[in-house]
């Protein structure tokens, strides 16, 4: 059972990261991008991780895919323009991403399953797994943690620097 | 847990809090000329806050050791500098905005994180605030076309290593249960598995991306060409050494026990780069592409440092960047004094004959090509000259050989500078150059400190093999 | 064992997206499969109160939109970051207490900028 959700979760994820690269029309782009999102937070369902999943779908499905569309409409492409979809370069490419799908691939033979750490499945069953992230995320990653508020600020001025109209001084 | 626990981490606090308020001072000031000072006054606190901070915090997530302070220093150089030279430029390019000197603080205080993380996720979190304010600093000039282009190749580059350097922990993290780059060498046991040379190769491409070796190096000439030179200069140096500090730590402390594979893995990328950087300079036009190449040349030196390895091989490439920051940034510095309203000032054309109509720049570019290209008595000559020993003393003499080939290669684009300064004619009028005090400092300090360490390299020296300890 | 954990929790949720998915695809699929389809040139058009319409339908996007949602990706992210922390409140005692403040003064720096740069004000 639990093999059949995982396989429809990856299939679709696959499915619609290729849709999302090969679609004409950039609004169906991030539209299968949004499909993908869904998928992807089911598979963190299938992890245990209903904190992530919730996450998942506010972040990226609510904020950034909203920016995304955002900049889309921004660019305002015109459906007539003719755009090609492969670049001239392409043969190059697929065979190296093929090449490196290979030694991925071959390298899966050496992934071994380690024995569970502090934080097995039942621990984090029993204590939610909101509870469990909020107890290791503010005393063991305290570090990461205020670290990422830095980054976030950076996003704040780099959004007002480079987007505003007329900058004022 | 009492108040003596962060003392570590006390100068990137102090970094953090300044560059917050150097922030909320752009609000209030309208004159940005002193923001930049203050922007140097936080940098001399931090410095000061420094030699109290030993020590290893966050249950062994941060280390602030020899090794880091070495490297905080050189980050501390070039962000002095760089706020020296970019005060008249900016007024220049009418990008005179206070958020510039607040985000140079941020990026510093990245790089600060990343030389003294000892946790891949720290350092991964150093790296993404490092590159976030760069990104946005390439793009500073927002009227003109070059700088987008260069804010959006370096964005959209920097992303994808970014990403393959999480994919490059996460692999780690599988292997061993830890993201501790300390307790990874114990975890792994000198075990060789398919899974570990593929972190080992997303980690070399992830930071050999920053550092611009090739072939990740495709970014260079065009960030380099089109993000205001001010910002050049800074990106030149600050983030390549970060990435070297911490991929000294990743290399020398994690993965130890896999050095034959690495070493093979860096040395074929530092002959390629070398390679790339000298042969694709000469036939370049554009003096800032020139110093792109360049500088991903003289990153391919630096890795022989990595590659020898121990105290000998690590304090050598340490030294290098220390001198790598005064010159590189000296050489920006008059490109900078070139840029006057109405004329870019970019092409080795304007350099012709410079020598007659501004003999001091002329000299001053001079020593910093002289040093660059590694001629006696320059600082560029004596770090070129540990790198070398360390290598042959590692056993690598023929990469030593190599590395001098290359060097008397990149002598013949360095010395076309000089030529086209001091036997051509200056073609129409003189044009004024675009100096200010600030600018005139920086030249100062790099001249002497380049000629210094030429002459008399031994307390530097001496205090890079301390670091290492 | 990884592997075979299975959220039998999240079945009622399963089973009322399966629902809510086939109610908006079966509406169009049955209205699709049962219409009459009879196009001409003048159902087709665009309506514009009943004359003929002038001028290019597309408005010029303001960037003003971009930065609000850029905006809102970062305080979406601040938001996350304390559904956890409210959540553990009572276990990590002062010092988490102290961290968050952090936390959310660092961002209230990053909100006071963007306030007095007009990021907010929509002219």
């Amino acid at each position: 059972m639990v093999e059949f959700f995982f396989g429809f979760f990856a299939i679709m994820i696959l499915f619609c990261s290729v849709m999302v690269v090969m679609s004409r029309n950039a609004i169906h782009s991030v539209l299968w991008m949004l499909v993908m999102f869904f998928h992807v937070a089911g598979v963190y369902l299938m992890l245990n991780a209903e904190f992530l999943a919730a996450t998942q779908i506010i972040v990226y499905a609510g904020a950034i895919l909203v920016l995304f569309l955002f900049v889309i409409m921004l660019l305002n492409l015109r459906e007539e323009m003719n755009i090609e979809q492969l670049i001239d370069g392409w043969p190059a490419g697929l065979s190296l991403a093929v090449a490196m799908l290979v030694v991925l691939i071959l390298a899966l033979g050496s992934f071994s399953v380690k024995p569970w750490g502090q934080w097995s499945i039942e621990v984090v069953e029993k204590t939610t797994q909101t509870k469990a992230l909020g107890k290791v995320l503010y005393t063991e990653y305290l570090l990461p943690f205020e670290i990422a508020s830095l980054v976030l600020l950076v996003a704040i001025i780099g959004a007002v620097v480079l987007a505003k109209k007329k900058l004022k001084s | 847990m009492d108040i003596t626990i962060i003392k570590p981490i006390l100068p990137e606090i102090v970094m953090a809090a300044l560059a917050c308020v150097v922030l909320i001072l752009e609000l209030f000031i309208h004159k940005k000329e002193t923001i930049g000072v203050f922007a140097i006054l936080a940098v001399a606190a931090v410095s000061y806050v420094i030699p109290q901070s030993f020590g290893s915090a966050f249950n062994g997530m941060f280390i602030s050791d020899g090794y880091s302070v070495f490297f905080k220093f050189i980050f501390f150089i070039n962000l002095i500098l760089a706020v020296l030279i970019s005060i008249r430029y900016l007024k220049i390019e009418r990008s005179e905005f206070g958020e510039y000197y607040s985000l140079m603080m941020f990026a510093t205080l990245g790089m600060m994180i990343m030389a003294s993380a000892t946790d891949l996720i720290v350092l991964y979190l150093g790296l993404e605030l490092m590159a976030l304010s760069t990104y946005i600093l390439a793009g500073f000039i927002r009227h003109d076309r070059r700088s987008n282009e260069a804010a959006l190749k370096y964005f959209f580059l920097g992303a994808f290593s970014s990403a393959i350097l999480l994919y490059g922990i996460t692999m780690i993290y599988a292997l061993t249960g830890t993201t501790n780059i300390l307790a990874i060498a114990s975890q792994l046991q000198g075990k060789m598995t398919t899974q570990l040379i593929l972190a080992i190769v997303f980690l070399v491409v992830a930071f050999g991306f920053k550092i611009a070796l090739a072939p990740f190096h495709m970014w260079t000439p065009d960030v380099y060409e089109g993000a205001p030179t001010s910002i050049t200069a800074f990106m030149s140096v600050g983030p390549k050494a970060a990435a070297f500090a911490a991929l000294g730590r990743v290399f020398t402390t994690g993965l130890i026990d896999f050095a034959p594979d690495w070493r093979g893995i860096l040395i074929a990328l530092s002959i390629l780069t070398m390679a790339v950087g000298n042969i694709l300079a000469i036939q370049q036009s554009n003096i800032k592409r020139m110093l792109a190449y360049s500088s991903i040349a003289h990153a391919g030196y630096a890795v022989i440092g990595v590659i020898a390895g121990g105290a000998e091989g690590l304090s050598a490439m340490m030294n290098y960047l220390f001198i790598y920051a005064f010159m590189n940034i000296g050489a920006f510095a008059v490109v900078i004094m070139l840029r006057v309203e109405g004329v870019k000032g970019e092409e080795l054309e304007h350099y012709r004959g410079l020598a007659k109509t501004h003999p001091l720049a002329a000299v001053l570019m001079l020593i910093f090509m002289f040093s660059l290209t590694g001629i006696p008595p320059t600082g560029g000559f004596i770090g070129k000259f540990y790198l070398f020993k360390a290598a042959v003393g590692a056993g690598y003499a023929w990469l030593a050989v190599v590395a001098v080939v290359f060097s008397v290669i990149s002598a013949y684009f360095y010395l076309r500078v000089v030529m086209y300064m001091y036997m051509h004619e200056p073609e129409g009028e003189p044009a004024a150059l675009a100096t200010s005090t600030p600018l005139g400092l920086a030249l100062l300090i790099t001249t002497i400190m380049v000629i210094v360490l030429g002459v008399y390299p031994s307390p530097f020296l001496a205090f890079a093999r301390l670091a290492i300890g | 064992m990884p592997g075979t954990y299975l959220p039998s929790n999240y079945l009622p949720v399963f089973i009322f997206l399966v629902v809510a998915i086939a109610f908006g695809l079966g509406a169009l699929l049955i209205g699709a499969i049962f219409r009459i389809r009879r196009p001409y040139k003048e159902k087709l058009m665009p309506y514009e109160s009943g004359i003929d319409p002038v001028g290019e339908p597309r408005v010029r996007f303001s960037i003003r939109f971009y930065i609000i949602a850029m905006l809102f990706v970062v305080f979406d992210v601040e938001a996350i970051f304390l559904y956890p922390w409210a959540v553990v409140f009572d276990k990590i005692g002062l010092y988490a207490f102290v961290e968050m403040v952090i936390f959310i003064f660092i961002l209230l720096v990053g909100y006071l900028y963007a306030w007095k740069k007009e990021a907010f004000t929509w002219e």
